[in-house]
């Protein structure tokens, strides 16, 4: 990788440059983060009258509760199905596009459009089709013989919020991917159809590895938004039902925090997440990074 | 050109500043819809009658979205005047002595009339603390009716003035109105865990948790495992495997009404209050009114039903004059007139007596059959320790397990017994964290 070093004759001006970005990230990241693992440690009420300070008790609680562990393994299946999901179809679809020259720009349009969409109406949108008794999706599916109910089936809701969350996030995989794959020269394709290699074997041996970085990025980017901005489309899809088939963990720090007021758990569990998350990412730099080729 | 311009922002400053004279007196509350229109009406017509004190309403959200909202404010000490807090919530406003303004206070040191003998008993006894005093004023009152569809109820052959009594003739009717293909489902419901659980319990006489279903202390344990609750989530599994019964979602239960409105079940069991909502969407049938059924078997006089809906609170740190403003509104709105206005439009109880009698003398209840079952449901009989009401913190999320199990029982991953006994057991739980974070 290329580094660039600026001379700076002024010591102080660097610093004086770095500053606003850095208060931006005290006082909206690491500050609240802070406040979180203090809180996570008391046992408060909801109005914040009388504290206590109880130690270990609320993470000691939270990992010894099934709901709790309920909720880990419905966040990993959510993730990986997400990641996997919106990751594999945004690249067909900008394989797809970057075959077809003319029109590629309307269909980059039409397909950037769900980016657009708020997360609340996204989970609307997807309540409304899929509605047991109002939707036109469960409709269908009786014809086939398949009774739809995600209010009362959770295999049924966790589809539908990976269905509504991946749909969400195809949009913005596919503007990487595409923008990725425009880079990939086509000297290399057509050296390589010359030597007599098909399209599928061009695509895994050239294009794919070219196309590392912008994957190594997008799965880091996948995993953070289905852990933690589908929120939203949960809330308005299955609200973490039914009997918490569909309560991810970032779902819960706000049914437990926000709702049940339980201030010190809901703490707990968000800075359990925060840990998960940099661990997460650190093992990802450390050793799927690797295996990029930039 | 510019002078007379900036003669004319300057008036206009000087008449918005003249306007901001009146305190202001902000609300904030969780009516939607009809209700949310009808009650910016009141403040309304309250901020027209007066001209030293202003009404702010502001509409935040479901009911656990206004309390959790008005928390947060508290914290941030920005809290709002007056906030609508849902019977559920009562538990946690009571414990909470330092942020709220206790009604009974407010009034006599403003020097506004306050008589807890005017409101109907139900409602005093639900609100009251240990010491017999009202700590927030009753304002939209409801308890859980039956709503079912007439037309349907013809074309299955039944009486269409007759709804059902009992639970047996709630199957029995459901299965006739599906046989005949009058309807797809018998009926629905809205707000599992108050209708089919809280309320259950009451009308059949079973306590809901111990200590007077916690009105006698933060020590209570739940209850509501017992033979009569397990029997009635035994049979609504029953029922909804066969169709006759379908579920209509978590909490106040979102997907109930639609069930209702466009056909598809006959019958719909859900708060009084959901009668303006009701008669606004069933414009293809008639709608019948008749109270909740119960098993005859277990009881032959069912007792009253219990109480939901909201009451306002004042919260602490306002200045004076800000008390004395809620004061005079808080008078306003006990006014007969305009609590029978409200009730009349809503379908919510009447709060005092008073309103109750205006509307008799208006003849409303004639002129509107079935506009008083709530009344007469939740007025009938003596109220017994079990009947009271419930009274126990963090019932916000006490009814979110019990949600969660009557799910898990629909979706046949335990029987009754084991869902209440884990609704108990996760209920209970929650209870000593209340208990913990409030000692």
């Amino acid at each position: 990788m290329q580094t660039k070093r600026t001379i700076f004759s002024n010591k102080r001006l660097p610093y004086l440059l770095l500053a606003p970005q850095l208060v931006i990230t005290l006082v909206f990241f690491i500050w609240p983060a802070l406040q979180a693992v203090k809180s996570s440690f008391e046992r408060e009420d909801p109005f914040g009258f009388k504290t206590t300070f109880i130690w270990f008790e609320n993470y000691t609680r939270i990992l010894q509760d099934a709901a709790y562990l309920n909720s880990l393994g419905n966040t990993a299946v959510f993730a990986v199905s997400v990641t996997v999901l919106s990751m594999g179809l945004s690249l067909l679809l900008a394989v797809c596009v970057n075959r077809v020259m003319r029109p590629g720009r309307i269909y980059t349009t039409l397909l950037v459009w769900p980016y657009a969409v708020a997360p609340v109406v996204v989970g609307i949108l997807w309540w409304f089709m899929f509605n047991p008794s109002i939707g036109f999706i469960p409709y269908i599916l009786r014809g086939f013989g398949i009774s739809w109910n995600h209010r009362i089936d959770g295999n049924q809701a966790m589809l539908l919020i990976i269905l509504a969350a991946s749909w969400k996030q195809i949009s913005y995989n596919f503007l990487f991917f595409l923008a990725g794959l425009q880079s990939v020269p086509n000297s290399l394709t057509e050296a390589a159809a010359i030597d007599g290699a098909g399209p599928f074997k061009r695509f895994w041996t050239i294009v794919f590895p070219l196309l590392s970085p912008t994957t190594f990025f997008l799965l880091i980017i996948n995993i953070n938004y289905a852990m933690f901005d589908t929120f939203g489309i949960i809330d308005a899809t299955t609200s973490g039902g039914p009997a918490q088939a569909t309560n991810t963990l970032v779902y819960k720090v706000y049914a437990d925090g926000f709702v049940g007021l339980n201030l010190g758990s809901s703490s707990a569990q968000s800075v359990i997440l925060m840990l998960i998350v940099i661990v997460l990412t650190v093992v990802q730099f450390r050793y799927v990074e690797r295996r990029v080729q930039y | 050109m510019f002078k007379t311009l900036s003669i004319a922002a300057f008036a206009a400053t000087m008449s918005a500043s003249s306007a901001l004279a009146a305190t202001e007196i902000s609300w904030w509350h969780a009516m939607d819809a009809q209700l949310g229109q009808k009650l910016e009406s009141i403040a309304e017509a309250f901020n027209n009658s007066q001209s030293e004190y202003k009404i702010v309403p502001t509409y935040k959200g479901t009911y656990a979205e206004t309390l959790t909202g008005a928390i947060a404010a508290f914290r941030a000490k920005e809290q709002p005047a007056i906030v609508q807090v849902f019977e559920v919530g009562t538990g946690t406003m009571m414990a909470a002595k330092g942020a709220v303004k206790p009604v009974y206070e407010l009034m006599t040191e403003n020097g506004e009339p306050w008589d807890t003998a005017a409101f109907l008993a139900p409602v005093t006894g639900y609100y009251s603390d240990t010491e017999g005093n009202i700590l927030s004023l009753p304002f939209n009152s409801s308890t859980p009716i039956m709503y079912y569809n007439k037309d349907v109820f013809e074309k299955a052959g039944l009486d269409r003035e007759t709804a059902p009594k009992t639970w047996a003739e709630v199957e029995d009717f459901s299965k006739k109105i599906m046989d005949s293909g009058a309807a797809k489902c018998g009926f629905t419901t809205g707000w599992v865990s108050w209708v089919q659980l809280e309320n259950v319990s009451a009308i059949h006489d079973k306590p809901y948790g111990t200590l007077e279903n916690g009105f006698g202390g933060l020590e209570t344990e739940f209850q509501f495992n017992g033979d009569v609750q397990v029997k009635h989530w035994d049979n609504l599994k029953k029922w909804a495997d066969a169709g006759l019964f379908q579920y209509g979602g978590p909490a106040g239960g979102a997907d109930a009404p639609a069930k209702f409105y466009s056909g598809e079940c006959a019958i719909y069991m859900n708060s009084s209050a959901s009668r303006a909502g009701v008669i606004a969407n069933a414009k293809e049938f008639e709608v019948g009114f008749a109270p909740l059924p119960y098993y005859e078997d277990v009881i032959s006089e069912p007792k009253n039903s219990i109480i939901g809906g909201a009451t306002l609170w004042a919260l602490s740190g306002h200045s004076d004059e800000v008390y004395k403003g809620i004061a005079k509104f808080f008078t306003y709105l006990s006014q007969p007139e305009v609590q029978a206005d409200w009730h009349q439009f809503t379908g919510y109880l009447p709060i005092t007596n008073a309103a109750s009698d205006l509307g008799q003398e208006q003849g409303y209840y004639e002129k509107n059959p079935g506009s008083d079952v709530a009344i007469k449901q939740i007025t009938r009989g003596t109220p017994t320790p079990n009947s009271k009401g419930v009274r126990f913190g963090n019932l916000t999320q006490v009814r979110n397990v019990v949600d969660e199990q009557f799910e898990a029982l629909l979706a046949g991953q335990k029987d009754a017994q084991k869902a209440l006994d884990d609704a108990v057991a996760g209920g209970n739980q929650i209870l000593r964290d209340f208990e913990a974070a409030n000692k």
